[in-house]
């Protein structure tokens, strides 16, 4: 049945969000036929917006509805997303502002940009630039997957909403670029944090307080079949629940999306104070983790975990909130999916076509293959979920996770040294690549962590992590072979004071 | 003594921003149910507070180094 008040609600908000898509065209005027512009942003965004921006860009619509899933599923184990979101930013305030000195210095727009302009060689940027496309893409069709859920969860039936949904945000990327997502960013945020806030506040109300949601999570989760779960994780899951942190946190911001966050900001200053506000989306994840613990104690009982908090909102909330709720996760879809696939779009135009198919390509026509591209892959990606099984995007995923980690010595180690030969770099991808993609299959997909063993120890962990071991070790040891035998590791264009500069504008502003 | 040889020496402060690891990544020490506060166990209010502690610490290194 559907349920009118909530999708009048839903509709009035996407209406609006569509509207504010269209006219970010004109907000901080610039050229939108110069990729700078278009797909960056002219980098001028400041402290706020950048907020807006990386938290709309980072916690997505898929979050908001796979960690609660998991919760629901198997307990503490999803959980991990909260330490994960900590350990990011101290990373992320000592190492970006070094990526987005010489980013902003040298023009790049792409990492994979970087990494051609720091070794000269186009191979290892093509190995970058394919490793981010082939993670994005699932990444994006997964967005698709959060707004289903709501919109079934409003007795809406078929794929036809999700077409429009698509199209709408096919049609303001197209148009403004990275100023849409980062205009719509504000008020998805806003409608994020009130609906977080509301929950927090009514939903234990009504169940009779965290204290006990807490205890009736605690005696039915052991009882999840075929795979208990638990409230709080056990010794052998310690070391699962730490790889599973450490290993997303290091892969975050090696993803397109979140590089393209940081190089549209105008300062290396809007990057550090946002390493020390973006937590406050982590706090509200944490709760957001909670909704699915909370859904257990309310007896939500459901077949497909993602439908778990939609039907917990449905049961908890007046129809209007929860239409308000659910506009609040699909636009959360919408935000993160069109900075994703304007991050493609612009990996594929600076580091496949102008790289290899039309090298004196002018700067108009680059704009013009990035909105094309950026087309393309939200169409593609809307392929992926109305044509084929939603697992295969969700293993897709899991394995984008993996892949996209393998690219962290390239381009972290670089920014600090050139000490790794660029074919020691490229080894090192490639086994990392083999290694994690086989023990995802090894593993049939069912979960990321693989168990090693060390004789009579048995480790589980994050599959990324081995993989990169595996990638550290491979580059270690061929960029020492590489250097005996006198190789030559490229000119480097980038001087050591480039990767600590401030630009003028910046400091004036 | 000149701007860019102060902002080397209080560096140091970075050194500071390797606790959220090391507090977090070791779920053995705070993977239990008891004491609760609030209502919530351990294992959960903990994680919550080294979100707001780890924002704080950020935002400190980023005063001292500026």
């Amino acid at each position: 049945m559907v349920n009118w008040t909530a999708l009048s609600v839903f509709i009035l908000f996407f209406v609006l969000v569509t509207v504010i898509g269209f006219t970010a065209a004109r907000w901080k005027r610039g050229n939108l036929s110069h990729i700078d512009e278009w797909g960056l942003g002219g980098r001028r965004f400041g402290t706020l917006i950048t907020w807006f921006l990386l938290g709309g860009d980072l916690y997505t619509a898929y979050t908001f509805i796979a960690v609660p899933a998991l919760m629901y599923t198997a307990g503490a184990t999803g959980f991990f997303a909260v330490p994960y979101t900590i350990i990011i930013y101290p990373f992320v305030f000592v190492v970006m502002p070094r990526l987005w000195s010489v980013s902003k210095k040298h023009g790049f727009v792409t990492a994979s940009d970087f990494v051609r302009g720091r070794f000269e060689s186009s191979s290892l940027a093509l190995a970058i630039a394919i490793t981010g496309i082939l993670a994005t893409m699932p990444y994006i069709a997964l967005q698709l997957v959060g707004m289903q859920a709501v919109i079934a969860a409003m007795g809406i039936k078929g794929q036809l909403p999700l077409i429009v949904a698509l199209l709408i945000l096919a049609g303001y990327s197209f148009v403004s670029g990275l100023r849409a997502p980062a205009m719509i960013a504000v008020v998805k945020d806003i409608m994020i944090y009130i609906t977080i806030i509301a929950a927090i506040f009514i939903i234990p109300a009504k169940l009779g307080g965290f204290g006990h949601i807490f205890h009736v999570a605690n005696e039915v989760l052991p009882t999840r079949k075929p795979v208990p779960g638990s409230l709080i994780i056990g010794p052998k899951a310690y070391s699962a629940y730490a790889t599973l942190a450490l290993g997303s946190a290091l892969a975050l911001f090696l993803y397109p999306h979140s590089v393209t966050g940081i190089l549209s900001s105008k300062g290396r200053d809007v990057i550090k104070r946002n390493a020390a506000l973006l937590p406050a989306y982590s706090f509200i994840l944490g709760f957001i983790a909670l909704l699915g613990i909370m859904a257990i104690a309310a007896g939500i009982h459901t077949k497909s975990p993602t439908m778990s908090v939609p039907l917990l909102l449905l049961k908890e909330f007046p129809a209007w909130f929860s239409g308000f709720a659910f506009a609040a996760i699909a636009i959360g879809a919408l935000v993160p999916a069109s900075i994703m696939s304007i991050a493609a779009g612009n990996l594929f135009t600076r580091n496949i076509f102008r790289e290899y198919i039309a090298p004196q390509t002018s700067a108009e026509r680059e704009a013009m293959v990035a909105k094309v591209v950026t087309l393309i892959v939200q169409l593609g990606a809307l392929l992926f979920i109305v044509a084929l099984p939603t697992t295969l995007a969700i293993n897709f995923q899991l394995l984008g996770g993996i892949w996209i980690l393998q690219t962290f010595p390239a381009l972290i180690f670089s920014l600090y040294t050139r000490w790794f030969h660029r074919y020691g770099l490229l080894l090192g991808w490639l086994a990392g690549m083999a290694v994690g993609t086989w023990m995802a299959i090894a593993q049939n997909f069912k979960s990321s962590v693989y168990a090693i063993h060390l004789g009579t120890t048995v480790i589980p962990g994050y599959a990324a992590i081995w993989a990169l071991i595996v990638n550290l070790v491979i580059a270690i040891v061929a960029t020492l072979i590489l250097r005996a035998l006198n190789v030559h590791n490229g000119n480097d264009i980038t001087k050591a004071e480039d990767y600590e500069e401030e630009s003028v504008k910046s400091a004036l502003a | 003594m000149n701007e860019s040889s102060k902002r080397k020496r209080n560096r140091g402060w970075l050194w500071l921003l390797l606790v959220p690891y090391i507090v977090t990544l070791f779920p053995q020490f705070y993977s239990t149910y008891q004491p609760t506060l609030w209502g919530f166990p351990f294992f959960y209010w903990y994680q919550f507070l080294w979100v707001i502690l780890s924002a704080l610490l950020t935002w400190f290194v980023y005063v001292v180094t500026k």
